[in-house]
């Protein structure tokens, strides 16, 4: 082949790699402004504060406060980081520091495969163990303490709460936390490890000084990946999480999540003027809400690389 | 001929990984403060009788070993033996340099703190110290708190020479120390390990005939699991007494 003809095919495949690489972007660019535009009627005649920051949910009023569905995805999320976080960066450690290759090789696809559980399962399991666990054990149990720390109140006698949701989610995502953080552990040189013990080091102190602050980076983004898995999540949440339009003051409240929003509604109640755009502005602040944080983790990366290198 | 001290000492030694024997009936001694060289074609099992020295052996998934490791008499495989505190007593130098992630001030320093050896008030003076006696002071001490992995390979080397001599071992272990540099780095660790003999009894693997010439008092020559000889380094050099290592000394293979 000539070699014209060569850089010319050349030139060609890269111009096709663009192309395909390009498109996910494209697309998401295209429903970020189908949004945007259905968005419109409701971002045009309400002022953005009373949009962001208002919690009366009145549609048939014309009322659309999006504080309590923003305040319940918020709650939903941080109670089940709150759970799952630290179990699931301890059991990575044991994983990939203390058990043998083999117990590895053996345990790894069951993580794989917890992870692909279909979420409506963990819905169901959510509401035939879960809530009445929170509503017959847990709020009893914690409740009493909720003079002391307001969040443990518990006025809504049903177990369908916050904590409900959190701790489902909180299950559903610890298999993908769990799995990038011991994948990331791996990729840790041994080396490292045998430069700590070498030195007359123990197990724990090679961990909490040589492979976590080494691994700090790759576990954040484990952290924030399940973090984002976590606000979108629907199904399962929606099915246990109670679905009361309110700011949740306590973890036993029952909460509204932007997605079960969306999920409970669309397609009915679509003669309420302004509900679709209502429902739209949903996903668009739930994308927001996702952008933002990917935003906030690339940077916050990019500056713990910077002070490592 | 002077008489020889050991310091360590193996008996019988045997190493497997899984079904395959790695070492076979290995029993030597290796010379105080002096520098002992373990020669050998690759895969001879060089690398496994030096991490059978300071326990290594233990991090292998499948390996196994019978026999006993004497340091200064005492056997390190004995279970009421504290396995960090042998691996306290010997420096290790590894192929590649693996500096921690931390300051160049924090590497040479975290021994020392683990092992609690000085007070707050003496951790600079220590670290300027060892930083001194590998060599590396001069060109780090404007950027001690830069982290370690900004250092080039071969001063990362020094770097690992300095943060092992901070424990304050007996003995230094090297694997091929100098085989990951540039010959002017490589010399600078030669020196280095040449300078402290003196205090330190230092073995070394080697793949370098030229190097073993350079810097050894003592030499192992190892074939296939086994010690074929060992002694003095002029008289494995000069006057061997096997087949095999008159062979392997020639370049044979
Ligand atoms: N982790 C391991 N698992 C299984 N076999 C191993 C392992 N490490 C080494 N071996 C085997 O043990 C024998 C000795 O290996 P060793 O690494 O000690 O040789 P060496 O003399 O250091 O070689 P080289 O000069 O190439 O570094 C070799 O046959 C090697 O294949
Ligand atoms: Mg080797």
């Amino acid at each position: 082949m000539p070699a014209s003809h060569r850089s010319k095919l050349d030139r060609w495949v890269q111009r096709g790699f663009w192309i395909f690489s390009a498109l996910p972007t494209l697309l998401a660019l295209l429903i970020l402004a189908a949004l945007w535009i259905k968005s419109q009627p409701i971002l045009l005649s309400h002022p953005l504060k009373t949009l962001l920051f208002g919690s009366a949910w009145k549609p048939q009023k014309g009322e659309f406060g999006f504080l309590p569905f923003i305040s319940g995805t918020i709650w939903v999320t941080v109670v089940a980081l709150v759970i799952a976080v630290p179990i699931c960066i301890l059991t990575a450690l044991y994983l990939s520091e203390y058990t043998s290759a083999r117990t590895q090789r053996l345990i790894k696809p069951l993580l794989d495969l917890l992870a692909a559980i279909p979420s409506v399962v963990y819905g169901v399991w959510g509401v035939l163990i879960i809530v009445p666990w929170v509503q017959n054990s847990l709020a009893p149990l914690l409740g009493r303490w909720g003079s002391i720390l307001p969040i443990l109140t518990t006025t809504n006698p049903t177990g369908y709460s916050v904590l409900a949701g959190g701790i489902v989610l909180a299950v559903m995502i610890a298999p993908f936390i769990v799995s990038i953080a011991y994948e990331v552990l791996q990729t840790i040189p041994f080396g490292l490890r045998q430069a700590s013990l070498a030195l007359g080091a123990t197990r724990w102190q090679t961990i909490k000084y040589a492979v976590i602050p080494k691994a700090s980076t790759g576990i954040f983004a484990s952290i924030v990946l399940g973090c984002s898995r976590a606000l979108g999540e629907t199904m399962a949440v929606l099915m246990v999480v109670g679905n009361v339009p309110q700011i949740p003051r306590s973890i036993f409240d029952a909460a509204y999540p932007l997605p079960a929003l969306i999920a409970n509604n669309y397609g009915e109640m679509m003669s309420i003027p302004l509900y679709d755009a209502a429902l739209m502005t949903a996903s668009l602040l739930l994308l927001g809400m996702v952008l933002v944080l990917n935003i906030f983790s690339i940077l916050a990366l990019r500056h713990v690389l910077r002070e490592k290198t | 001929m002077s008489e020889i001290i050991p310091h360590l000492e193996t008996q019988n030694l045997n190493a497997y990984y899984g079904s395959t024997q790695a070492l076979e009936d290995v029993s030597i001694v290796i010379p105080r403060n002096q520098i002992t060289m373990i020669i050998g074609p690759s895969g001879c099992g060089k690398t496994t009788l030096l991490k059978c020295l300071n326990r290594f052996i233990e991090l292998e998934e499948n390996a196994r070993i019978e026999g006993k490791v004497l340091l200064d008499g005492e056997n390190i495989y004995s279970p009421s033996v504290d396995v960090t505190e042998v691996r306290k007593k010997s420096g290790l130098l590894a192929q590649r340099p693996y500096p921690l992630p931390m300051s160049i001030f924090d590497n040479v320093a975290y021994g020392i703190r683990i092992h609690r050896l000085h007070s707050r008030g003496q951790l600079h003076q220590a670290v300027q110290h060892y930083l001194q006696v590998a060599g590396l002071w001069e060109e780090v001490k404007d950027r001690l708190h830069a982290p370690a992995s900004q250092l080039s390979i071969g001063q990362q080397q020094r770097l690992c020479l300095a943060r092992g001599l901070a424990v304050e071992p007996e003995i230094i272990l090297g694997d091929e120390p100098t085989s990951a540099l540039d010959p002017i780095s490589a010399q600078h660790i030669e020196k280095r390990l040449i300078e402290l003999k003196q205090r330190y009894t230092i073995v070394l693997v080697s793949h370098i005939l030229r190097q073993a010439r350079r810097l050894a008092d003592y030499v192992i020559f190892m074939y296939m699991g086994r010690v074929v000889e060992a002694g003095p380094a002029h008289q494995v050099f000069n006057n061997p007494q096997h087949e095999r290592t008159r062979a392997y000394l020639s370049g044979e293979f």
